[in-house]
C-alpha cells in the first residue's frame, strides 16, 4: 500500500463498533493510516465518520475493537497521545472574545514542544489578525485558526473532521493548499468530509463508509477503476454521416443525441482511443470533443444506490 | 498537575472582562445598586427604628454578600452551558487540558471577581454606608469565598442538566433565588414549618448566611466549624454527582 514499498501503519483501526442507545453510529469498521499519507474517510453526514475519527484521538470510547495509533492505545494512553497529534473538530468554537494570539498563546503552553506560534499564523494568512477576537473572524479565518491550533505542537499525525464545510469555494482552495503543505512536512493526515470533489484532490487513500459500515478502501484511482468502468466522451459535429459511425463502433454501448452534440458511452480504456480513431477514419469534423472521467461520486453513486447529497 | 491552569485561568478572566456587560453587571453594578438601596434605608432611619438599624448592622451586608456569590454561580451556570453548546468546552477538552482543569479555571474566575466585587463593596461601604460598622474584612471575605466555592458545586450540578444555553439562566435562577428566602436571612431557621426546616438545613446558603453572620457579628471561627464542614460535605456531595451526570456535550 505504501508508496515506498513496505506500508507503515500510523493508525490500524480493528472491528470498531459504537452505539448512541439503540442507534449503531459505527459497526464494525476496521482500517489502516499509513506514515506520510493523506487518508480520508468519506461519506454522508450522519454515516459515522465523526465518531470512527473520535474514537481515534481518544475523545471517545469504543465499544468494541480495536485502535492503535503510533504503538500506543488512544483511550487509555490519552495525554501521551495527545502530545503527539494534533486535531481539528468539527463545527467547534473557540470563547467568543477570545483573541487569536492569546488562543495560540495558550495551545503553545500546553504541548512540551510547541511550534513558534508567530511563525505558524503568518503561514497561514493570520498575522494580521493577531490582535481580533474569535467572534470576528471570517468562516476561513477560524478554520486556518483552528489549523494553526491542530499543528501548534508539531504533531506527527493531524486530524482534520469536515474542514471546509460551509466555507465559500476560494476559501476552500486556500485551505486545500494548507493541507497538501502538510502533507509536504511529512505528517500523516486523517480527514473526513462529504464532498468528493476534497477528497479526489486531498487523499491518498479513501474509505467509503456509510451506515456505519465501510464500504471499499482505495486509492481514488483504483475505486474508480475497480467500480465505474464506463467512459463517456461528448462531441460536437455536423456531419450528417456522424451517427451512423459512431453506431459502428463495437465498444459503444449508449449514445445519446441532441441536435448536433453526441454523447458516447462504452467500457474500458481503450474505448475513448476507437473514439478518435473512429473520428479520424472519416475525416469526421468536430467542433467540441471532450471526455468525461467517472469520479469518486459515481462510484458512491454505484457503490450505495444514491448520491452523496441526498 | 494542572497544565495550562494558569494561563487558563488569567484568559478567562480577560474574556469575561470584554463581555459587554461582564465587567459592569457582576463587579460594578452589584455594587451601586448596594450604595442606592443603603442610601435608602440610610434616609429612613430615624433614633426609633430599632430593626432597620440592626437590618443595616448585619442583614444587609450579609444579604449583598450572598448575592455577589449567587450572581457568580449563576454566572457559572450560563458560561458552562454556553461553551457546551458552541463545543467549546470539547475543543478545550481535545487537548493536553485535563477536564478538572478546564473547570477549576472556571472556579477561580468566579472567586477572583467575587472577591474583587467584595473589596469594591467594603469600600464603597466604608464611605457611603449609612451605619458604622467594623467587621473582620479578611474573614468575611474568606467565609463568603467559602461560601461561593460550595455553592458553584451546586452551579455545576445545575449546568450538567441545563438542556440548552436558553435555559440555564431561568433555570438557574429558579433554583438558586428561592434559597435567599429559605436561608435564614429574613426568618429564622428555627421559627419555620418543619418541612420548610428540613429543606433549609439541607441548603447550602443557610450555613453561608449562619458562617457570614457569625464572622460579621466577630464571633469566632471555631464556633462556626460546623458551618463550615456542612459547606464541605455539600461541595462534596454535588462535585461527585455532577462528576457522574455532567456533559461535555
Amino acid at each position: 500500500m505504501g508508496i515506498s514499498g513496505t506500508p507503515n501503519p500510523v493508525i490500524q483501526v480493528s472491528r470498531i463498533r459504537k452505539s448512541y442507545g439503540a442507534t449503531a453510529a459505527v459497526s464494525d469498521v476496521s482500517f489502516d493510516v499509513t506514515e506520510g499519507e493523506v487518508f480520508g474517510l468519506i461519506g454522508p453526514n450522519g454515516a459515522g465518520k465523526t465518531t470512527t475519527m473520535e474514537c481515534v484521538e481518544g475523545v471517545r470510547r469504543p465499544d468494541a475493537g480495536q485502535i492503535s495509533i503510533m504503538g500506543l492505545d488512544p483511550f487509555r494512553d490519552v495525554y501521551q497521545v495527545q502530545d503527539r497529534i494534533g486535531v481539528q473538530l468539527q463545527r467547534a468554537q473557540l470563547q467568543k472574545r477570545i483573541k487569536v494570539w492569546e488562543a495560540v498563546d495558550l495551545w503553545a503552553s500546553l504541548y512540551p514542544k510547541p511550534l513558534d506560534g508567530n511563525r505558524l499564523l503568518e503561514q497561514l494568512g493570520l498575522a494580521d489578525k493577531r490582535n481580533a477576537w474569535f467572534m470576528t473572524l471570517s468562516g476561513g479565518q477560524k478554520q486556518r485558526l483552528f489549523i494553526a491550533l491542530a499543528l501548534i505542537n508539531d504533531p506527527e499525525v493531524v486530524f482534520l473532521d469536515e474542514l471546509t464545510t460551509g466555507l465559500d469555494p476560494q476559501s476552500r482552495r486556500a485551505i486545500w493548499d494548507l493541507v497538501r503543505g502538510i502533507r509536504d512536512r511529512g505528517k500523516t493526515v486523517f480527514l473526513t468530509t462529504h464532498l468528493m470533489e476534497e477528497a479526489e484532490r486531498l487523499c491518498d487513500r479513501v474509505a467509503i463508509i456509510e451506515y456505519g459500515k465501510i464500504i471499499d478502501i482505495g486509492s481514488p484511482q483504483e475505486l474508480v477503476g475497480r467500480h465505474c468502468s464506463t467512459r463517456t466522451v461528448v462531441l460536437a459535429t455536423a456531419d450528417a454521416l456522424a451517427e451512423e459511425r459512431l453506431r459502428a463502433i463495437p465498444r459503444v454501448d449508449n449514445l445519446i443525441r441532441q441536435d448536433s452534440q453526441f454523447t458516447l458511452q462504452g467500457q474500458g480504456d481503450d474505448f475513448v482511443t476507437e473514439v478518435i480513431q473512429c473520428l479520424s477514419e472519416y475525416r469526421i469534423r468536430v467542433t467540441d470533443f471532450r471526455t468525461v472521467l467517472p469520479n469518486l461520486e459515481d462510484v458512491f453513486l454505484k457503490l450505495t444506490g444514491h448520491s452523496i447529497r441526498d | 498537575m494542572l497544565r495550562g491552569l494558569w494561563k487558563l485561568t488569567w484568559l478567562e478572566i480577560k474574556i469575561f472582562l470584554r463581555e459587554p456587560l461582564g465587567a459592569f453587571g457582576s463587579i460594578f453594578l452589584p455594587v451601586v445598586v448596594f450604595v442606592v438601596v443603603s442610601r435608602f434605608a440610610g434616609g429612613r432611619l430615624t433614633p426609633g427604628s430599632l430593626s432597620t438599624a440592626a437590618f443595616l448592622r448585619v442583614g444587609l451586608p450579609v444579604l449583598v454578600a450572598v448575592l455577589i456569590a449567587l450572581s457568580g454561580v449563576l454566572s457559572l451556570v450560563t458560561i458552562i452551558s454556553i461553551y457546551r453548546e458552541g463545543g467549546i468546552l470539547k475543543r478545550l477538552r481535545a487537548t493536553p487540558l485535563r477536564p478538572q482543569t478546564i473547570l477549576t479555571a472556571h472556579v477561580l474566575v468566579k472567586l477572583t471577581l467575587t472577591a474583587l466585587t467584595m473589596a469594591l463593596t467594603v469600600l464603597a461601604g466604608k464611605r457611603y454606608y449609612p451605619v458604622h460598622t467594623h467587621f473582620p474584612v479578611f474573614g468575611f471575605t474568606i467565609a463568603l469565598l467559602i461560601s461561593t466555592w460550595s455553592i458553584l458545586s451546586i452551579g455545576f450540578l445545575i449546568a450538567s442538566i441545563v438542556p440548552t444555553a436558553r435555559f440555564a439562566q431561568p433555570i438557574g435562577a429558579a433554583i438558586l433565588y428561592p434559597m435567599i428566602g429559605l436561608c435564614g436571612l429574613f426568618v429564622p431557621v428555627q421559627s419555620m414549618p418543619p418541612a420548610l426546616q428540613v429543606v433549609a438545613r439541607v441548603l447550602p446558603l443557610t450555613y453561608s448566611v449562619s458562617l457570614l453572620e457569625g464572622i460579621w457579628k466577630g464571633e469566632a471561627w471555631s464556633a462556626h466549624m460546623c458551618d463550615v464542614a456542612a459547606l464541605v460535605v455539600i461541595f462534596a456531595i454535588c462535585t461527585a454527582l455532577s462528576a457522574r451526570v455532567f456533559r461535555w456535550e
